[in-house]
């Protein structure tokens, strides 16, 4: 298999890499672009823990190919917080203890940034249907939720 | 394995036709890279659809809508006119997987997995939708119900894609309506499912009617005797009845993990009557 050149954008940078043909985005992003904040959890789209925001929309990484992400634009967890300052959602889930192991909290950050881009105001059923295609398997995900309940009202400026 | 992204169709169409080895379309990915990835498929040739001019593209076109092969399912709901017109499809659409999934997966995608619990199908079934297939001699109009060919099987031949999903212009007073049962709220395979698509007289009598059954065989079902037993009546008990019993005699499943045959059998029919009360109310009935 011949290596395909790719060049796209990573949280606001431009980023060039080779991939093989088969290679998902997940495996571009940790092994060749370094941003390791992405988590493999199950590779077949079921847990969540590899999610990413493609063109806004929120995607498994693991169910795209590095090969698609010519001229993209991605956003990643590792362009989440400006420098030292947590974006909201982040400062939140340490505030609410909404993780423990944090394997899936990447994850978990992307999709609910993703669902307040959208829906600045979510209900309860909202946000748990918004974050029903990520897994935890340690909070017993009411600490997520009311972790995204108070980043919503923080970022609405209630 | 290689991988394409031609610029149009007719350039894809060449590269799947010409190809000796296992060639795949890639649209949304989110069935087959599982495949992929299980050692289920090994694909000599990939070919992505989505740099296609208009794949990825909501036309409205006369009242109907053209859905390109590469446009996303979460893509659907945002439409604020496809939601109005087809609810029935687009809440099909938005049960398939997760928000991640949602972000990816294609209805043309659905139906050519060729999953006989495709949420998609039943609902674009019941609403008359047909796709446009482009092939190396040309493109032709199918009905959605004329795509799958058997578990994991199409009647599209070799070198033919799906190019779009046409959904025609609705007759006044119609509605339609899905629904599915899983063991769960979300995150989960359709059991049994049901798409309704009703047409009413000013007086609130269905005129026409198409009832569509899912993972109750191995296609997708278009269950004539259940549409007429509701046709020329505003959906009294005695119709309801009629229509579950109809539903429920068309189905052959199988009995597997997620359902049994007794139970797949009965629920059809319960869906089936829940989701033509839907769609009867969405097309102005009372």
């Amino acid at each position: 298999m011949s290596a395909i050149l790719v060049s796209t954008t990573i949280n606001g940078d431009t980023v060039e890499y080779a991939c093989q043909p088969d290679e998902s985005l997940l495996d571009v992003l940790r092994n060749r672009v370094g941003l390791t904040g992405a988590k493999e959890g199950c590779g077949t789209g079921d847990c969540g823990a590899c999610s990413v925001i493609v063109d806004g929309r929120l995607v498994c990484s693991c169910l795209v190919l590095g090969a698609e992400m010519a001229g993209k634009k991605l956003e990643t967890i590792e362009g989440m917080a400006h420098g030292e300052k947590l974006h909201p959602l982040q400062q939140k889930f340490i505030e609410h203890a909404a993780l423990q192991c944090g394997i899936c909290t990447p994850g978990f950050l992307m999709a609910a940034k993703a669902l307040l881009a959208k829906n600045p105001d979510p209900s309860e059923e909202e946000i748990r249907f918004g974050l029903a295609g990520n897994l935890c398997r340690c909070t017993g995900y009411d600490k997520i939720v009311r972790a995204v309940q108070a980043a919503a009202t923080e970022m609405r400026g209630a | 394995m290689r991988f394409e992204s031609p610029a149009t169709t007719k350039e894809a169409v060449a590269l799947l036709a010409k190809e000796k080895g296992k060639a795949f379309v890639l649209a949304g990915g989110t069935d087959l890279l599982v495949k992929m990835k299980a050692g289920m498929l090994e694909p000599d040739l990939v070919v992505d659809i989505k740099r296609i001019k208009g794949m990825g593209d909501i036309k409205s076109a006369g009242g109907g809508f053209v859905i390109g092969a590469g446009v996303p399912c979460a893509a659907l709901s945002e439409n604020k006119a496809l939601v109005k017109t087809y609810p029935g499809v687009v809440e099909a659409a938005n049960l398939i997987g997760s928000k991640q999934v949602q972000g990816r997966c294609t209805m043309s995608g659905n139906l050519c997995n060729a999953s006989p619990a495709a949420d998609s199908v039943p609902a674009l079934v019941a609403a008359s939708a047909k796709v446009v297939i482009a092939g190396p001699k040309g493109k032709r109009k199918v009905a959605v119900e004329d795509v799958p060919a058997g578990v994991g099987r199409t009647t599209l031949k070799k070198g033919e894609i799906i190019e779009a999903i046409e959904l025609p212009k609705p007759a006044p007073r119609t509605g339609d309506a899905y629904l599915r049962f899983i063991p769960r709220t979300e995150m989960d395979i359709a059991v049994v499912s049901a798409g309704v698509s009703v047409t009413l007289d000013k007086d609130g009598t269905i005129k026409a009617a198409r009832v569509s059954l899912g993972a109750v065989a191995p296609t997708v079902l278009l269950v004539k005797d259940a549409a007429k037993a509701i046709i020329g009546t505003k959906l009294d008990d005695a119709a309801k009845k009629k229509l579950a019993d109809a539903c429920s005699a068309a189905c052959k499943p199988i009995d597997d993990k997620r359902g049994t045959v007794e139970f797949r059998t009965e629920v059809a029919g319960v869906l089936a009557r829940r989701a033509a009360e839907t769609a009867y109310a969405r097309a102005g009935g009372k």
